[in-house]
């Protein structure tokens, strides 16, 4: 059994306002413990704007800013020059934003953000879609899945947003997911010592919106690592990769069987999709194995 | 007040500079910029003075004007001066966020250059881009010439940080924005003093914690806006205080109105913008023949300074509005704001809604002059006229 090494300062308080068994609320105070008190945050609208709670409640010990949806790296970007400006060099800036706020409505901001290498902290929690509003679909989705705007299954696949991220050279990109605690936890203060513009893609499965029982999220995710359809993995400055977690050790079947969203696949549409991991985990691979020194 | 520090640093500017110049002597902390013509000569020349270190704001080139905004806002919320310019475009890419900005109460200064918006593309002076943005919440002011440009935006930054309200200053493309004129410098220590900086009542990350803009109640919701109401209250006597003291230390008055010949006018122009300077031409032209013309300046347009405007125009016969905007299914902006004010007012005068310039059309002091002689004796009309 993993111990979990993190130290929980109370940063993340008791009655905030996520779904009973929602792994981004276990994300939430794992990152902003192992993030600190020194920071200040920015929320755009999504689960986590929600997890928060009303005002003048709120579940995070930290300031934070609820921004609109398409400017999460836009306003934290403000923020950190304002800090700039009053010689606060050292405070955090912290993003908290959903994959509509990143892949899609929120790119534009986060891409400029990053070419300019603002010192922020961007944390994507990624649950493939539009949950918060009901489970649509986003540019996250992946290839098959149902949604309430794909009900068939969604016929593209998932934007490959961080080999978008590293074409843009930032000095710190990497995924981590609520199945290894102590992974998350260690990416969180990796990336807080660095300068510069870093994002993490969590991954959140989502209990209504893929249809994940209320005690399986943690195992939804570790499935999905081990499977490799969401490997653990950081790239540093556009171009070091490394794996993190040891992984792909099973068919992507286990990960699939915990979902509704997937129940509606035929055996021809599991092997594309199952083809697409492959491919993936091999393009992956190859990058992690050619990494310049 | 200190002393009266009277400068003769005059330079010949156009507008756009006298601008950056303002904003030089505010000395904002962040200034998010995007270009957009014929709004980057301000751009331009903030960050020359930067590569020449006359200006240390944090500077930020986002990838577009709606960033630019978020940037400002969220710089603002975090407690620093913070300055944006834009156009057009822009600023219609912005209209989320201007909502956004007044509803968060961050005092930020925005100049806007007045150009018309697409489609189709057009690149000339009309003010429909801003006058569509009344209802965001932010305070507007509209500037005749460089010089009311570079005042006004000192202005606009004591007066936003004041009532904690956006404030969007306005001068019309290339008439006012390319257009040089000598521009007196007030110097770096007058600005300094009249922009004293405060703290902030509220301010992330000051250590207590306090989050901003979370999810509300209806009625919490409901009295954000009756505090924003009572905050828009204030500003029509704060601009005018403002204004004085502005001329104590620069001997040049600036005004919510600013009246022209009005005393004993029989008709008068009421304007905003580079059309004001046109307007006081036909009115010398008018009183020379002999007509008792007069001139009304629209300075402050958001919050409308309605009281002043009645009082302006009380018994005066005839008032001719001109607006270089036109808004679709209703005519020009100022003419139904006008219409508004003076609603059931004894003793208002038959108004007409001119809408001269709509586009960037050049509008001579001789049509106006025309306009005054038309209009003198015309059958009342509440209906848009068009002028050729």
């Amino acid at each position: 059994m993993e111990k979990i090494s993190y130290s929980d300062e109370g940063q993340f308080c008791s009655g905030h306002v996520a779904c009973a068994g929602c792994v981004e609320a276990l994300s939430m105070r794992v990152i902003l413990n192992a993030v600190g008190p020194d920071t200040v945050g920015v929320v755009a609208p999504s689960c986590s704007a929600v997890i928060l709670g009303g005002h003048p409640m709120s579940a995070a010990k930290i300031p934070v800013l609820h921004g609109t949806l398409e400017s999460a790296a836009a306003s934290a970007s403000g923020i950190k020059r304002a800090l700039l400006a009053q010689g606060r060099d050292d405070t955090t800036v912290l993003c908290l934003a959903g994959d509509g706020g990143t892949y899609d409505i929120g790119l534009q901001a986060l891409s400029s953000a990053a070419e300019r290498n603002e010192d922020i902290l961007y944390i994507c929690f990624d649950n493939e879609g539009y949950m918060n509003t009901g489970g649509q679909k986003s540019s996250s989705t992946p290839l098959n899945a149902a949604t309430g705007s794909t009900p068939l299954g969604k016929v593209t696949r998932k934007k490959n947003l961080i080999e978008i991220l590293a074409a843009h050279r930032i000095p710190y990109i990497a995924t981590t997911s609520p199945s290894h605690l102590s992974d998350m936890a260690a990416k969180i203060e990796k990336a807080k010592a660095i300068r510069g513009t870093k994002v993490i893609i969590v991954l959140i499965p989502c209990l209504p919106g893929w249809g994940v029982a209320d005690n399986a999220a943690v195992k939804t995710a570790r499935l999905g690592v081990e499977s490799g359809v969401f490997p653990l993995f950081e790239i540093e400055d556009g171009v070091r990769y490394t794996m993190t977690v040891d992984q792909k050790n099973q068919p992507i079947d286990a990960y699939l069987a915990e979902q509704k969203r997937y129940r509606h696949l035929s055996d021809d549409a599991r092997n594309k999709l199952q083809a697409e991991v492959d491919e993936t985990w091999a393009r992956l691979t190859a990058m992690v194995d050619n990494c310049p020194l | 007040m200190n002393a009266p520090a009277f400068t003769d640093n005059v330079q010949l500017l156009n507008g756009n500079h006298a601008v950056a110049w303002g904003v030089r002597l505010a000395a904002p902390d962040v200034a998010p910029l995007y270009p957009i013509t014929p709004q980057t000569p301000i751009l331009e020349k903030l960050i020359e003075f930067q590569s020449q270190n006359t200006f240390d704001a944090e500077l930020l080139t986002p990838e577009s004007e709606h960033s630019a905004m978020a940037a400002a806002i969220a710089a603002s919320a975090t407690g620093a001066r913070v300055f944006t310019a834009t156009s057009s475009q822009g600023l219609l890419l912005m209209h989320e966020l201007l909502h956004f900005a007044a509803g968060a109460r961050t005092p930020i200064v925005m100049f806007n250059v007045n150009r018309t918006p697409a489609s189709p593309w057009g690149f000339w002076p009309d003010q429909i881009d801003s006058l569509s943005q009344r209802d965001t919440g932010w305070i507007q002011f509209y500037c005749e010439n460089p010089q009311d440009s570079l005042d006004t935006v000192i202005q606009a930054f004591r007066i936003a940080e004041t009532v904690n309200l956006p404030v969007m200053v306005n001068h019309d493309a290339f008439y006012v924005s390319h257009s040089v004129e000598p521009v007196s410098l007030p110097s770096a220590e007058t600005v300094k003093d009249f922009l004293p900086r405060q703290p902030r009542q509220i301010q992330l990350g000051d250590g207590s914690g306090r989050s901003l803009g979370a999810p509300i109640d209806q009625a919490s919701w409901n009295l954000t806006r009756r505090e924003m109401d009572a905050g828009m209250s204030l500003v029509e006597d704060l601009t005018a205080e403002v204004g004085r003291s502005w001329a104590t230390l620069t001997r040049r008055t600036s005004a919510p109105l600013e009246q022209y010949q009005t005393d004993d006018a029989e008709i008068v122009f009421v304007t905003m913008g580079s059309m004001t300077g046109t307007a006081r031409i036909a009115v010398d032209t008018l009183r020379e023949r002999g007509v008792a013309a007069g001139l009304i300046k629209v300075r402050l347009f958001r919050p409308l300074p309605a009281a002043a405007l009645r009082a302006a125009l009380m018994d005066v016969p005839c008032a001719l509005v001109l607006d270089r905007n036109y808004s679709p299914g209703t005519g020009g902006v100022l003419h139904q704001e006008l219409k508004s004010a003076l609603f059931g007012m004894a003793g208002a005068p038959r108004l007409y809604g001119l809408l001269t310039g709509v586009g960037g059309v050049n509008v001579p002091a001789e049509t106006l002059e025309k306009l005054a002689a038309d209009y003198s004796d015309a059958a009342p009309d509440n209906n848009p006229i068009w002028v050729e």
